[in-house]
């Protein structure tokens, strides 16, 4: 691809081929107005230079660095095109204008060269051929990997879900309830003495008045009867039930899954159908080897099992190729033993497939020994069997065996019951960091407010010592907060204090009058100086209505909307630092640690209903009129 | 002494066989003759070829320094080994055609510019036809466009020779065109062309012909000179 804006001069000029022959006048040629001459630019990404010629970028006008995309990166002052990207990734980016292959380098992570090529405007598509297959694999792992763990929230329960959901997640999920969980172990029980019953029929059990060894199943047949119904009748309700929970029952009668069960309980029914009849008894018997498959049902509780059964589905081919090379191999070697060993007398190797017996048995290096050759040549060739048939069977078996390791581990890193604390913790801890800097927050309004209060009643090194030092960049976030907070008419709380208020309201819905702190709890918005000051300048209302609008999650902003009315003059004026003059009543030692609720002041009464000239209770504020915001 | 049947007998010759691979293995047996030939493969494509130098060049030609630097460096980062043969050729100039089949007409092209006929273009030879294309006289371009159809370099142009030139310009156009392309096309193009340059109607263009037909050609003259801008 590189050749042609390099050689495109060549073609045009090739073109003068054609002129002679034309009928007509040919067509204006495009004037190159910006006669540049080919330049030198340079390129720094993250300190380190690169340098081209201008017009390697232009072989690529669609991209970042090929088109005026790049002007937008132009330093003036030190005449050079700054990107603020990694210098490592950015190598191989610079490779494709210059060789118009891509590569894709080993070192990398998947995402960091997605995101790379992404900015530069480069389609991933173009990878060369040498490195695509394994940019592809990368790609499928990775994406594998973020599915896994997105698959823990299938277990979520979400709200409305009808009986049949509810119980089909509990059957393909045991661990999501304790129903799910102890249905799960009692048919993993029954199943287990399904098998256990069969095999134990077989086996004989003392005499009988015949001096005859019987097996047990005849001799207690009623009891193995009993016992045979109760499992089919337990399987056959599970089936049933799944069958009705099946979110698609077309789908799921052509799973594997039912048509284990299936099998596994057909043949009892049959059984029950044909016992009388002679001649289809032979058929009969048969059956009962079907019910053997009732082992198979343990694969939905064995993990190990179902990603056995898969593996071998996708070794399709190995095994495939592994057959034919054996069988192959096997008539080959039958037909010269059996050549060999024509000869010799009372020989074994009677016939062709006579002799694929002793192929088998030699090249899966059995040797029972039961068809051994005789004559020189039969022993040549026998041994020469053998050790081919070492070497073909080896052959595969390494491919089906790394298959199975690999969805193996994958299956034991998506583990769901691992992966779930884990998850759980790392979200745990990811909610902590994020409530640290909203407690910065709220730690910095606080403070905010604290200068003000300490601006007119304390002094100079009291304020010097509570002032925190934020970073302009905090300061900048912080205001965004306060304007936000301004415009809804609602403000940032933690979620201890939502809470508390979320019970004391439930609880009581005027407050007393006594301001109790419980210091326990984390930090709180000092609510209390906005309500009292604005107590002075704004006309009464009335406070909360323990009416709470409806719980909305909207991505960890829970949002408690009540009467709009009563916020907008309650909340609004809580950080407006100019105006109000009169909020330095408010407690000072206990404005950081006092819970919202109860910081009433003493001599505000809780107000009723509609009281004139009462204040707004802190409490029914501060709880009706919350927003909280767990992850900024 | 020991009367082998048929089958011992195979079964012995294979035992020797297996006898001596293994021995090999150990290097204790040369085998006569088969010399490795893979390795001499790779000795041919490390070919290199370095053009002569850039005031050479600059004399020969009717190209600046920096015109031929910059064809140089085009040229030598699709073709590394300094050297492009035909493959490379129809290759690059196919890049340029799509829709349609250039590969004729990039055979014509390459034989128009390998002047030694060596079957590869170096540098040089490229750089010598760009010059006579961009850089020559009327009469010089007219020159090279009478080398590119005499495909046998006899010094006439028959019917033929233009029909090939003329279908492999065709073929460059592709199946997708408006109108529809006729299979007629070609041929009625060359009567046409024979037409108007053949003056004594002998069934061959000379050069005289020729060069006398473009010059009286006010859109040949004109076209010739479209390209002088290209590098």
């Amino acid at each position: 691809m590189a050749g042609v804006s390099a050689w495109l001069p060549f073609a045009r000029a090739a073109a003068i081929g054609w002129m002679p022959v034309a009928n007509g006048p040919m067509p204006v040629a495009p004037r190159d107005h910006s006669k540049r001459k080919d330049e030198l630019i340079v390129l720094n990404v993250s300190g380190r230079r690169f340098q081209t010629w201008r017009t390697t970028l232009d072989r690529y006008p669609d991209s970042l660095l090929g088109s005026s995309e790049k002007e937008f990166f132009f330093n003036e002052e030190t005449k050079e095109y700054f990107f603020d990207r990694d210098p490592d990734s950015f190598r191989s980016i610079l490779n494709f204008y210059r060789t118009g292959k891509l590569h894709y380098p080993r070192y990398e992570c998947i995402s960091a060269y997605d995101e790379e090529l992404a900015f530069f405007g480069i389609i991933p598509e173009i990878i060369g051929d040498c490195c695509y297959e394994e940019y592809k694999d990368r790609k499928r792992e990775n994406v594998e990997r973020l599915q896994d763990d997105q698959e823990e929230n299938k277990d979520l329960k979400l709200p409305n879900m009808t009986a049949r959901e509810t119980m089909w997640r509990a059957f393909e999920n045991p661990h999501t309830s304790t129903m799910a969980l102890v249905f799960y172990y009692v048919t993993g029980f029954f199943i287990a003495i399904s098998v256990l019953t069969n095999v134990v029929e077989t086996v004989p059990c003392g005499t009988s008045t015949q001096q005859k060894e019987v097996p047990c199943g005849e001799r207690y047949t009623v009891a193995f009867f009993c016992m045979d119904t109760a499992c089919v009748m337990i399987f056959t309700v599970e089936y049933l039930m799944r069958l009705f929970a099946a979110p698609s029952r077309y789908h799921f009668m052509r799973s594997v899954m039912s048509i284990i069960d299936v099998v596994a309980i057909l043949p009892y029914y049959i059984g029950l159908v044909m016992t009388d009849n002679e001649d289809v008894s032979g058929a009969f018997v048969t059956l009962r080897v079907f019910r053997v498959f009732r082992i198979f049902k343990f694969s939905r509780h064995s993990q190990g099992l179902r990603i056995l059964g898969y593996t071998l589905k996708s070794c399709a081919s190995e095994l495939g190729f592994l057959l034919f090379s054996l069988t192959m191999a096997i008539i080959i070697f039958a037909t010269v033993m059996f050549y060999a060993e024509k000869g010799s007398s009372s020989t074994k190797f009677t016939s062709i497939p006579a002799s694929f017996w002793y192929t088998i048995v030699t090249m899966t290096t059995l040797g029972y020994g039961d068809m051994v050759p005789k004559t020189i040549a039969g022993k040549i060739f026998g041994s020469i069997c053998s050790l081919s048939g070492v070497l073909v069977i080896a052959l595969p078996v390494p491919v089906i065996v790394s298959n199975f390791s690999r969805i193996y581990h994958q299956n034991q890193r998506a583990d769901k019951r691992r992966a779930q604390k884990v998850q759980k913790a790392r979200l745990a801890r990811i909610r902590i960091a994020k409530t640290g800097s909203t407690n910065a927050f709220l730690q910095s309004k606080r403070s905010g407010l604290l200068d003000e209060l300490l601006e007119l009643t304390g002094t100079e090194a009291d304020e010097q010592k509570l002032s925190k030092s934020v970073s302009l960049l905090e300061s900048q976030h912080y205001h965004l907060l306060y304007c936000l907070e301004k415009t809804t008419a609602h403000e940032f709380v933690d979620e201890q204090a939502f809470e508390q208020n979320n019970l004391e309201t439930a609880l009581q819905s005027y407050t007393s009058p006594s301001p109790s702190p419980s210091s326990s709890h984390g930090e709180s918005t000092s609510t209390c100086c906005g309500c009292r000051a604005r107590r002075k300048n704004t006309p009464p209302y009335h406070h909360h209505h323990p009416q709470r609008g409806p719980l909305q999650e909207l991505s960890a902003i829970h949002i408690q909307c009540v009467d709009p009315a009563s916020h907008k003059t309650s909340r609004s004026s809580l950080n407006q630092k100019a105006e109000d003059g009169g909020r330095v009543n408010c407690r000072r030692g206990q404005v950081t640690t006092a819970i919202i609720s109860l910081q009433t002041p003493p001599r505000r009464p809780p107000p009723p209903p509609i009281p004139p000239q009462a204040p707004p209770s802190i409490q029914t504020m501060s709880s009706s009129h919350i927003v909280k915001v767990s992850a900024l | 002494m020991l009367s082998l049947d048929g089958l011992e007998m195979i079964a012995v010759l294979v035992v020797m066989g297996l006898f001596i691979k293994v021995l090999e293995q150990f290097g204790m047996f040369e085998p006569v003759g088969g010399e490795d030939s893979i390795e001499d493969d790779f000795e041919l494509s490390t070919v290199c070829h370095r053009p002569e130098s850039m005031d050479k060049l600059q004399e020969q030609t009717k190209f600046t320094k920096k015109e031929l630097q910059v064809l140089y460096r085009g040229f030598k980062n699709e073709c590394p080994s300094g050297v492009v043969n035909e493959e490379n050729f129809k290759t690059i100039y196919s890049q340029f055609f799509p829709q349609g089949d250039s590969s004729m007409y990039a055979h014509f092209l390459f034989e128009a510019f390998d002047t030694d006929k060596n079957g590869s273009v170096s540098f040089e030879d490229f750089v010598f036809g760009l010059s006579i294309i961009l850089r020559g006289t009327i009469n010089d371009r007219l020159n090279w466009a009478f080398n590119l159809y005499d495909l046998n370099k006899d010094g006439c142009i028959t019917k033929e020779e233009m029909l090939d030139i003329m279908k492999s310009i065709y073929d460059m156009m592709g199946k997708c065109t408006y109108p529809n392309m006729q299979d007629e096309a070609p041929r009625e193009h060359v009567e046409n062309f024979f037409q108007k340059m053949d003056r004594n109607k002998d069934g061959v263009v000379t050069i005289e012909e020729f060069i006398e037909s473009c010059q009286k050609d006010e859109n040949i003259m004109q076209s010739m000179q479209l390209f002088d801008n290209v590098i």
